[in-house]
Formats: structure tokens, C-alpha cells, sequence
């Protein structure tokens, strides 16, 4: 009896202390979606304004920009997936992976090859486990992602999609590099702070919407430089930004995940507490009983046979 | 009172500031120039790096200066769209 009680003892100590574990995380990870939701907020200015001024641009310039330009024959795509650093975020990187999967067994389906780009430890540890190759890997910032990220990623991602332009079949192109003919992200949207959702987007090359422009007189723009000049350096730049807003949401969606994780297992610890406290109280309060009846019996037997004496 | 022309700096972490100036001075690939309220919609890539310079009502004038950096005019006003922006020491004269 005394056994069982001590086993319960040890029992909730270590309910306990992973209370505490899950609840100090909880309580980071809410922080963390305040300030991550901050920097989705501060950097909406800066996306609309380059949405805003490409838009003046495209209908302005040729279109013929390679990143503008659908390519006829697709070999290689590359596919972007964002997950997370760390563990303890309930599924949020099981669903961007399992995203991710679908993904490119679809594009597998329609007979292109794949290149995978990863961002973030637990990424890249899924897919070297399975010792599947991994183009390129980001890692060390899923949770504070900066624009410096943002454009290392894009930089490697815009390089492979110009070298695939001249690749041949099977095999690389002139340049030597065997590059991608169009991107892929995978990242997960921030919806609320319960749901988020993993979502499959196309990068590049980007569509060109023709839209209806309202009667009246249209803004003739001047141009330092020339308008195609311009949207060449403005692309690039417009495709780091999407990156970088994919980034930021997925960190949202990161600490989200993880505070919703914790937060079950810390109530999910102190039910467990609850249960192990009662056991252990009627487990005490059995022995108790036992010891008292041993006490009272033994007084007895002592008192039929002092009696005799 | 003249007319005012609105101007936003927008890095892309943050708005780094807005409001109303008199003039903003900026450095396109092209060459310097001046924007003053009513000027004509413009789009300039600047020159990397440089400074903006935004000269406020009243003589002051803010500086900064700007990485990765495009700047568009409208009808709306100025904007100045840079991958970093941070306040330059302001010059003596």
C-alpha cells in the first residue's frame, strides 16, 4: 500500500514539472503570435505599395520578362515548403508537409521533376530521414523570420528559375546548373488563432491580371529608368516580399499551432493531476484504514488473551 | 497655405514614417531629383546606395538613408518603398 502511494507521489511530480514545461511554452507562444501578428501588420504597408506600383508598371511594360513569362515546357519545378524549427506545435508541420506531399505527387502526376527547397529543422529532418534530396535549406529563423531571410531564399530560388530557362532535356542546360522552369510555396495561412491552414501557392512565373481599369483619365507615368528596366528590378524584389509575407504568416500560424498544442497539454496535465491526487489520497486514506484495523485487532487479540492471563 | 504633398517611407519590415512635406529630394539611377507637390506621376529606381531627403514645412528636413529602394509619385503623393530605411545623421547645412 505504502508502495503504491509512493509510486503515485513520484507519478504526479512528473505531471507536474511537464505542466510546468507546457505551460511556460503556452505562455511564450502567446507572446510570440502578438508579435508575430505585429510584423505581419507592419509589413502590409510596404507589400501594398509594391503591389500598387507594379501594377501602374505592368501596364506600362512589355511583358516579356523571363519571371513574368510561363515557360512551354515545365521539366522541373521547384517547390518552397516552410515548417518549423522546433517541435511542439501540435500538427502544424505534419499538415504543411502532408501539404507539401500532395503537392508533389500532383506535380510528379503531370510528368515534371521536382526540386525541393525547405525551410525550417523540421523540414529538412523529414525529408533527410526519408533520405529524399533537398535542393536547399533554410534554417534557424522559423519563428523571427527577417527580410534578410526572405532575400536569401528568393535570391537561390530566382537563380535556379532563370538557370532552368535554357535546360534540355534531361539534362542541364549551357549554364551547367539544372535549374527549375517554376515555383511553388508551401506555406500556412494564418486565419485565426484557432485555424490555419497549410496552402499550396504558385511563385513564380507570375500571371499578369488584365484588370478593367475605371473610365476616366488614366495615370501616364514617367519612368527613371526605361518601364521594362524598371520591372526588372521591381520583380525580384516582388517575389522576396511574397516570401517574406509567406514567412512571417507561417511563424504566426507556428506560435499559434503551439500555444493551442500546449495549452491542451497543460490542461491535459492538471486533469491528469486531479486523478493521480485523488488516487493517491484514497490509497493513503485505504492504508490508513488497513493500519488502524491492524491496530485495533491486534489490541483485541492482546486484550482476549491478557484476560485469560 | 501651399500646397502639401503627402510622403510615406515604407521599408519593408515597417513604415518607417509618413506625413506632410514641402519637398522630397531622391537619387533615381538617372539622376537627382526634386518632387514638388503637382508634380507629374512618376516611378524612379534609386540609386543604390542613397539618401531621401524629405524637406518638411518650417526649414526641417528628415534624411534617410535607403537600400533596395524605388520611388513612386501619384496623384496621392510620394511614396519611397526601400528594402532598409533608417535615419541618416542630419547634414550641418
Amino acid at each position: 500500500m505504502a508502495g503504491q502511494v509512493q509510486a503515485l507521489r513520484r507519478r504526479i511530480r512528473t505531471v507536474r514539472s511537464t505542466k510546468k514545461i507546457a505551460k511556460a511554452q503556452e505562455l511564450v507562444a502567446t507572446s510570440r503570435i502578438a508579435k508575430a501578428q505585429e510584423r505581419v501588420t507592419a509589413s502590409k504597408p510596404y507589400a501594398e505599395a509594391i503591389t500598387h506600383v507594379l501594377t501602374a508598371l505592368a501596364s506600362n511594360a512589355s511583358i516579356d520578362n523571363p519571371l513574368l513569362q510561363p515557360r512551354e515546357r515545365v521539366r522541373r519545378a521547384g517547390v518552397l515548403l516552410i515548417t518549423s524549427d522546433r517541435g511542439l506545435a501540435g500538427a502544424y508541420n505534419a499538415n504543411a508537409i502532408r501539404t507539401c506531399e500532395q503537392l508533389i505527387s500532383r506535380l510528379r502526376a503531370d510528368g515534371k521533376d521536382v526540386a525541393l527547397y525547405v525551410v525550417g529543422r523540421k523540414g529538412v529532418g523529414y525529408y533527410r530521414f526519408r533520405n529524399r534530396p533537398i535542393a536547399a535549406s533554410w534554417t534557424g529563423f522559423s519563428e523571427r523570420p527577417s527580410f534578410e531571410d526572405a532575400r536569401h531564399i528568393g535570391e537561390s530560388l530566382l537563380e535556379a528559375f532563370v538557370s532552368g530557362a535554357d535546360d534540355a532535356e534531361e539534362h542541364h542546360g549551357p549554364d551547367g546548373i539544372q535549374g527549375v522552369d517554376e515555383l511553388h510555396i508551401v506555406s500556412t495561412q494564418f486565419k485565426s488563432l484557432m485555424t490555419q491552414t497549410p496552402q499550396a501557392r504558385f511563385l513564380a512565373p507570375m500571371q499578369v491580371e488584365e484588370k478593367e481599369r475605371e473610365p476616366g483619365l488614366r495615370a501616364a507615368y514617367e519612368f527613371e529608368p526605361e518601364a521594362d528596366e524598371l520591372l526588372e528590378a521591381l520583380l525580384p524584389k516582388y517575389l522576396n516580399t511574397r516570401i517574406y509575407a509567406a514567412l512571417l504568416e507561417s511563424a504566426a500560424s507556428e506560435s499559434a499551432s503551439r500555444r493551442r498544442a500546449m495549452k491542451s497539454a497543460s490542461d491535459n496535465a492538471d486533469d491528469l493531476l486531479k486523478r493521480y491526487t485523488r488516487e493517491m489520497n484514497s490509497a493513503r486514506q485505504a492504508s490508513i484504514t488497513q493500519e488502524i484495523s491492524e491496530i485495533v485487532g491486534g489490541v483485541e487479540a492482546l486484550s482476549t488473551s491478557g484476560s485469560d492471563v | 497655405m501651399a500646397k502639401q504633398l503627402h510622403v510615406q517611407v515604407v521599408a519593408v519590415e515597417e513604415k518607417v514614417w509618413s506625413g506632410d512635406a514641402d519637398m522630397v529630394v531622391a537619387r533615381t539611377t538617372e539622376g537627382e531629383l526634386g518632387v514638388l507637390p503637382g508634380h507629374s506621376p512618376l516611378l524612379g529606381l534609386l540609386k543604390e546606395p542613397s539618401q531621401v531627403r524629405v524637406k518638411l514645412a518650417g526649414g526641417d528636413q528628415l534624411t534617410y538613408d535607403v537600400t533596395g529602394g524605388f520611388l513612386s509619385v501619384d496623384a496621392n503623393g510620394v511614396t519611397v518603398l526601400a528594402e532598409s530605411a533608417s535615419p541618416a545623421t542630419p547634414d550641418a547645412h
